[in-house]
């Protein structure tokens, strides 16, 4: 079977780009709705095609799903073994990603269509979706390390575009920035991870690096020498995992994500929900046979920064009162819950579920989340406020919104029947049958998921019912409609078999619904959906007096631990007033000094000499007449005596 | 060959020559004069062509080519130098060398 035709997938949403950029003051608002849409509708089916030929046709050789190179040239060949390629690599977790990528983002196009309906940057806005589509999708296919890093960076700048779209707002321009230089701050990791692992491997290509024998990566690795007790692997892979954090908002690097919600709802959803800050995920699940074969202490990383960023989000969410922010640090937290079944997971069979529950997670949490995001934006829509306070009882002007809104938070909350449950469940079992404390940190975070979705669905839709300036109204078809599509991908996405299809080592395995396991911690969801109730499905003063007894936590939670704070005291006040002064400083007073030193001592030197050419070509003949005496006397002396 | 006349009479006669040359090159002020002090010191280089062929390689001719020579070329040189002293004093009304002295720092 040949595969060349995926390369319209990734080309495709080039071409737009390219098309709608050059083109942005030519073409109506409504004919680039249309080519962006289109295109993408497009890649969408190529993308569906290619996963039917790749999981039922093609990919199965032998009992298991191999890797398939379905284009390749070489880029930069720098030494025999050593060459930067660009190509596309088929396996079951990017034939998902492809699926996963093009879903929400023609979900997204179609959606946008009439939410920026009327924006002066329609045509902006759609091309550089286009640009991000793009680079999210030759990031997924990616057949080597280098490759994936370029359009790592390429994904880094189109949602620096996005977030600063409206770049009249400060804020929004402060935002970006600050994603932007966070991310960077990460990608720099990545850079030394690939070259450390690259300069051991000798090789970029993922095939290669993570191919096995059995159980064993069939290239060995250098884990002889050791740096703080950890081998050169292990930071290599580490330093690889930085990135991924950066990209995946993981605590510490996190900070940069509910910023990022400056940027048009749809953006959110695609970029800062659904695709790109998976991308960290991603990557650990690209390289996983190296993480779970050559170093667990890396892997083990993985999972306690998945799991810490998991609860801190989770606990953060309660307390805000911006609907985005609630969801952007759900997204943190969920991603981090990914990060934590990558993290309990090992190589192979039964015992690489968690792997297989990440992905699964991966694709639910895709569905959900983006219909959660575009179900915000069409209350933001309606309500023109971002703030939770200001809504309530909104059920009754916006029908669609909150049945589709309420599917997608019942999926997340872990209801039964729903994707949520399901890819919650495996997660779960997978942490319990690794590690104690993560899974009841994982179960207390699952409490918390459906505590913060709840209070923001009750203060949304139920709650005491606003006086709103004007009548909020349902959002236009072009709006609902792919929120009713997504909320049955969202409903059904948690019944496509997995376990057949993506694992760890390719080959299908066994799972099943652990009840001992799916019955406390749906119990445990449904109490913090209970709870939720209590306080704010009818207007309740009791929340307030819990947070006022609690002053001091409430506080410390409400301002996000005070991260913001931290970073920016380590910026200004140590880097920029300590650090960076003393170097200025030094630049100044001692290497500009010594410059103009040269430039003074030079200056007072030809002053002084200049008198010599006088103008009077006697003093030259004199000067050159002497000499040649004095020459002549030197040559004299040496050869006649 | 002369006779009595040694081939070191006639080298201290032109050294004589050149040194004034040199001498009057870097001593006066007229312009003409100055041209007149090359001409001394190409006039005793020239008798120095002549005398040492004549007196040490009588066989030959290119001493006596090299004289020939530089008399060509001195009389070229100075009408050059001519001309150039006449636009010089046209522009300045003067031939005195000090007095032109723009091409300087």
């Amino acid at each position: 079977m040949d595969f060349t035709y995926t390369l319209a997938i990734i080309g495709l949403p080039f071409v737009t780009f390219l098309l709608l950029g050059l083109l942005h003051n030519k073409l109506s608002h409504k004919l680039a709705g249309i080519i962006g849409s289109s295109s993408l509708f497009i890649s969408f089916t190529l993308s569906c095609i290619t996963a039917y030929f790749y999981f039922f046709k093609y990919g199965k050789v032998d009992g298991a799903y191999q890797k398939i190179e379905a284009f390749n040239i070489t880029w930069l060949q720098l030494t025999d073994q050593l060459h930067i390629d660009m190509g596309i690599l088929l396996d079951p977790i990017s034939v998902m990603m492809l699926m996963v990528v093009t879903t929400v983002s023609l979900m997204v196009h179609i959606y946008s269509t009439g939410y920026m309906h009327g924006e002066t940057g329609f045509n902006r806005f759609f091309s550089f979706l286009s640009l991000f589509s793009f680079s999210m999708l030759g990031l997924v296919v990616a057949n080597n390390l280098f490759q994936m890093y370029i359009f790592w960076e390429l994904v880094g700048v189109s949602s620096f575009l996005l977030i600063g779209y409206y770049y009249e707002k400060p804020s929004a321009v402060a935002a970006s920035k600050k994603a932007f230089i966070t991310t960077r701050f990460a990608d720099l990791g990545f850079l030394v991870g690939i070259l450390l692992l690259s300069f051991y491997t000798g090789t970029f290509d993922f095939a290669e690096i993570t191919k096995t024998n059995g159980n064993e990566l069939a290239m060995t690795m250098p884990t002889g020498t050791s740096f703080l007790g950890l081998s050169i692997l292990s930071w290599a892979l580490i330093l690889i995992f930085m990135g991924g954090a950066g990209k995946s908002a993981m605590f510490p690097l996190h900070i940069w994500l509910p910023d990022a919600m400056e940027g048009p709802t749809p953006v959110s959803a695609l970029i800062h929900a659904a695709t790109m800050v998976v991308a960290g995920v991603y990557l650990v699940a690209r390289l996983f046979p190296v993480y779970a074969l050559e170093a667990p202490d890396a892997l083990n990383v993985v999972m306690w920064v998945g799991t810490f960023s998991a609860l801190f989000a989770a606990i953060i969410a309660c307390t805000q009162f911006d609907i985005k922010r609630v969801l952007a640090f759900s997204t943190m937290s969920q991603i981090g819950y990914m990060m934590l079944a990558l993290g309990v997971s090992q190589y192979g069979d039964h015992d690489g579920l968690g792997f297989m529950a990440s992905m699964f997670h991966l694709t639910t949490h895709a569905m959900f989340k983006a219909l959660l995001f575009l179900g915000a934006g069409s209350i933001i829509h309606a309500v023109h406020s971002n703030s939770m306070l200001d809504m309530g009882g909104l059920r009754k002007y916006m029908p669609i919104t909150f049945i589709t809104f309420g599917i997608a938070w019942l999926a997340i909350c872990g209801f039964p029947g729903l994707s949520g449950f399901f890819s919650k469940d495996e997660i779960l079992v997978a942490a319990y049958h690794h590690n104690k404390v993560v899974f009841y940190i994982a179960v207390l975070v699952a409490g918390l998921t459906a505590f913060y979705m709840s209070r923001l669905f009750f203060s949304i839709f139920f709650g005491k019912t606003q006086h709103y300036h004007h009548t909020p109204h349902e959002s236009p078809a072009s709006m609902t409609i792919p929120l009713i599509i997504l909320a049955i991908f969202a409903t059904f996405a948690g019944y496509i078999p997995f376990h057949d299809l993506i694992t760890s080592d390719g080959r299908p395995f066994e799972a099943h619904i652990d009840w001992a396991i799916a019955i406390p911690v749906t119990l445990l969801a449904f109490g913090g959906m209970a709870l939720a109730f209590v306080f704010y499905f009818k207007p309740s003063t009791m929340p307030d007096k819990i947070a006022a007894s609690l002053k001091g936590v409430y506080t410390a939670i409400y301002r996000k631990f005070y991260i913001d704070e931290v970073y920016l005291f380590v910026t200004q006040k140590i880097l920029f007033n300590v650090v960076s002064q003393s170097i200025a400083w030094f630049d100044r007073h001692i290497i500009d000094a010594t410059m103009d030193g040269f430039a003074t001592v030079t200056n007072y030197a030809s002053e002084s000499v200049k008198e010599l050419q006088s103008g009077q070509i006697q003093k030259y003949g004199f000067v050159f007449i002497s000499g040649v005496f004095v020459f002549a006397f030197i040559l004299i002396y040496v050869f006649v005596y | 060959m002369i006779e009595g006349i040694d081939i070191t009479h006639i080298l201290i006669v032109s050294t004589c020559m050149f040194f004034i040359g040199v001498y009057g090159f870097l001593v006066r002020r007229n312009l003409i004069t100055i041209l007149m002090a090359t001409e001394l010191i190409l006039n005793a280089v020239s008798i120095n062509f002549v005398v040492l062929n004549k007196f040490l390689y009588p066989n030959v001719l290119q001493g006596y080519m090299f004289s020939v020579f530089i008399i060509a070329i001195a009389a070229a040189e100075a009408a050059v130098a001519i001309a150039i002293i006449i636009n010089v004093y046209r522009r300045y009304r003067t031939i005195n060398v000090e007095n032109v002295h723009e091409m300087k720092y």
